[in-house]
């Protein structure tokens, strides 16, 4: 259960000209959004105004939580990011470059996990390789790797509809890190699964994720999730949807089983939880 | 293992169920025919209608295959002409409000009452049955296809579209797959429509096929033949149709 053999991933074989914008300084947030608003089915009389207005910059190389009530808009928020969707009003950039579809540099896990059921596992979990045109042995190695360490490997050559929801999830998490995205976009990628699988998953998630110093935005109900992997948290006030906290999360790395026992983790839960629990007091 | 044991008599007599039915409905009409001493050109016995099947069958044989290969040619030449419309009416908005109207007002004409004027056009050869056939067959293939297309779950286009897969890719990978269980439902329609629409056009002006020889053997008052001819496109009908459902168990694994 090495995450070293993950680290030679292939280059991406055709590039697209936004990849350029990866590739410069720093200085660019990786994902930045201004004034963002979305109210679907603006102008009509059921419209709903799920989100913002918001305002965010995830610096290239972290990880940011965002934890908030069901239906607040996190899933709306992810999928803005993504490029799925656009905002109702407001700006979003990405590396420094208007947001205006979506990127093959981004990897997503969506909350339904989708996976598609005439395919087997292996087929679900190479879909990327195959829209992207990656060189297949390559590909199909890092699946195989990423198989072994999300415990699919005996699964592999079935149905989807032969996995638990869990391991479906987990397919679907294999599925988005196997191009190797710059930016990871998940929303509750672990949300099915049992707390012990859970953190396992979640620590491997955190090595990956430093090992290859990519992005990530993860959605989370679990407040011990949001810290452990996070270097933010961000805390969501009921619908619409607007960041009523950013927390640093200021634990060391790497993160490991050992972190969760901290003093200081203990301290930022309890803060984030004082956060949820009583939205009246100033923060 | 006791359990299976157990189970074990109980499911085989369930299978048993349904031909034993069939034996019984078989001796039962036997039964009857005897007892009310029904004539034969009336209502045969099924032991007649056995007769009458061993003395013609060469006949039946012949008239069999032409009836099948109306039917099979038939279907196919409709599965060739709806799966492009299909596509075309799928992925273009000025095709679809072109054809799809024109089609859907075709598809209201009952297709038996233009099975006189197609036998006029074309005249006494195959043809006109053909042409009959492929009529009854093509909307339920292209309706089925059309619908399977578009079935595709929005979260499924999402996850394609966050790739930027091509159109192309997506009907590739995503829609063809997701058609698959509509498009075997279409052809299931279309193949029992397709053995009533070479019939039919075989009872308008035929010199072969069960159709006519229905036709035949009833105005002769050879009613047994009549009765094993109906039998013979029954078992066709019957033997196409699952045909194709176990070529769909063989494709369409994921939805059973
Ligand atoms: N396509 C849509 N059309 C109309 N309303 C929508 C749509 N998608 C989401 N909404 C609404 O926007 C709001 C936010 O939805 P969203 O899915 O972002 O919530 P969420 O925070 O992800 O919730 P959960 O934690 O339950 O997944 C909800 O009130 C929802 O009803
Ligand atoms: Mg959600």
């Amino acid at each position: 259960m090495s995450v070293a053999a993950l680290a030679p991933a292939f280059a991406m074989a055709a590039e697209e000209p936004a990849a350029a914008a990866f590739r410069k300084p720093v200085s660019a947030p990786a994902i930045e959004v201004a004034g963002v608003t979305k109210v679907f089915g603006e102008g009509k009389p059921g419209a709903v105004h799920a989100l913002g207005p918001i305002d965010l910059s995830i610096a290239p190389g972290s990880f940011v939580s965002v934890v908030g009530p069901s239906g607040c808009g996190k899933s709306t928020l992810l999928r803005l990011a993504a490029g799925l969707d656009r905002p109702s009003a407001g700006r979003m950039n990405r590396y420094g470059e208007p947001l205006d579809g979506p990127s093959r540099q981004t990897g997503i896990v969506f909350q339904e996990h989708v996976l598609f059921p005439w395919a087997t596992v292996l087929q679900n979990v190479m879909l990327p390789a195959d829209v992207l045109g990656l060189p297949k042995a390559e590909a199909t190695a890092r699946a195989h790797h990423l198989l072994e360490l999300t415990g699919l490997k005996d699964f592999a050559h079935h149905s989807p509809q032969m996995l638990s929801g869990g391991m479906k999830q987990r397919a679907a998490f294999c599925r988005a890190l196997l191009a190797d995205p710059q930016l990871l976009l998940l929303d509750e990628p672990f949300g099915a699964l049992d707390a012990l699988t859970r953190e396992e998953l979640s620590l491997e998630l955190s090595r990956i994720w430093q090992e290859l110093g990519r992005t990530a935005l993860l959605i989370t109900h679990d407040i011990e999730e949001a810290i452990l992997l996070g270097d933010r948290v961000l805390i969501m006030s009921p619908r619409p949807g607007r960041i009523r906290a950013d927390i640093a999360v200021d634990l060391p790395r790497p993160r490991n089983v050992g972190t969760a026992a901290l003093p200081r983790f203990q301290e930022i839960k309890q803060a984030i939880r004082e956060l949820i629990f009583n939205p009246g007091r100033p923060e | 293992m006791t359990i299976a044991a157990v189970a074990r008599p109980g499911t085989a007599l369930r299978r048993l169920l349904t031909p034993l039915s069939y034996v019984a409905i078989v001796l039962v009409w036997e039964a009857a025919v005897r007892a009310f001493e029904v004539p034969a050109w009336l209502l045969p016995a099924p032991s007649a209608i056995a007769g009458a099947a061993s003395d013609w069958l060469p006949e039946l044989a012949t008239n069999t295959l032409v009836t099948l290969r109306e039917t099979v040619f038939g279907f196919l030449v409709a599965l060739a002409a709806s799966l492009p419309l299909a596509i075309l009416i799928a992925f273009s908005e000025p095709a679809r409000r072109l054809l799809y109207p024109i089609l859907l007002g075709l598809q209201s004409i009952p297709k038996v009452a233009l099975a006189p004027l197609i036998t006029l056009w074309l005249g006494f050869s195959e043809w006109p049955k053909i042409v009959i056939v492929v009529l009854v067959c093509f909307f339920p293939i292209l309706v089925n296809v059309v619908a399977g297309f578009e079935s595709v779950p929005k979260t499924m286009l999402d996850l394609m579209h966050s790739l930027k897969a091509s159109e192309t890719m997506i009907f590739r990978r995503l829609r063809i797959p997701a058609a698959m269980p509509h498009f075997f439902t279409g052809c299931k329609v279309a193949i029992t429509f397709a053995v009533i629409g070479a019939v039919i056009g075989e009872f308008v002006a035929a010199q072969s096929g069960l159709g006519y020889l229905i036709l035949m053997s009833t105005s002769q008052s050879q009613t047994p033949l009549a009765f094993a001819a109906i039998a013979l496109l029954t078992i066709m009908s019957i033997v196409l149709f699952y045909g194709i459902e176990l070529l769909e168990r063989r494709i369409v694994r994921w939805s059973h």
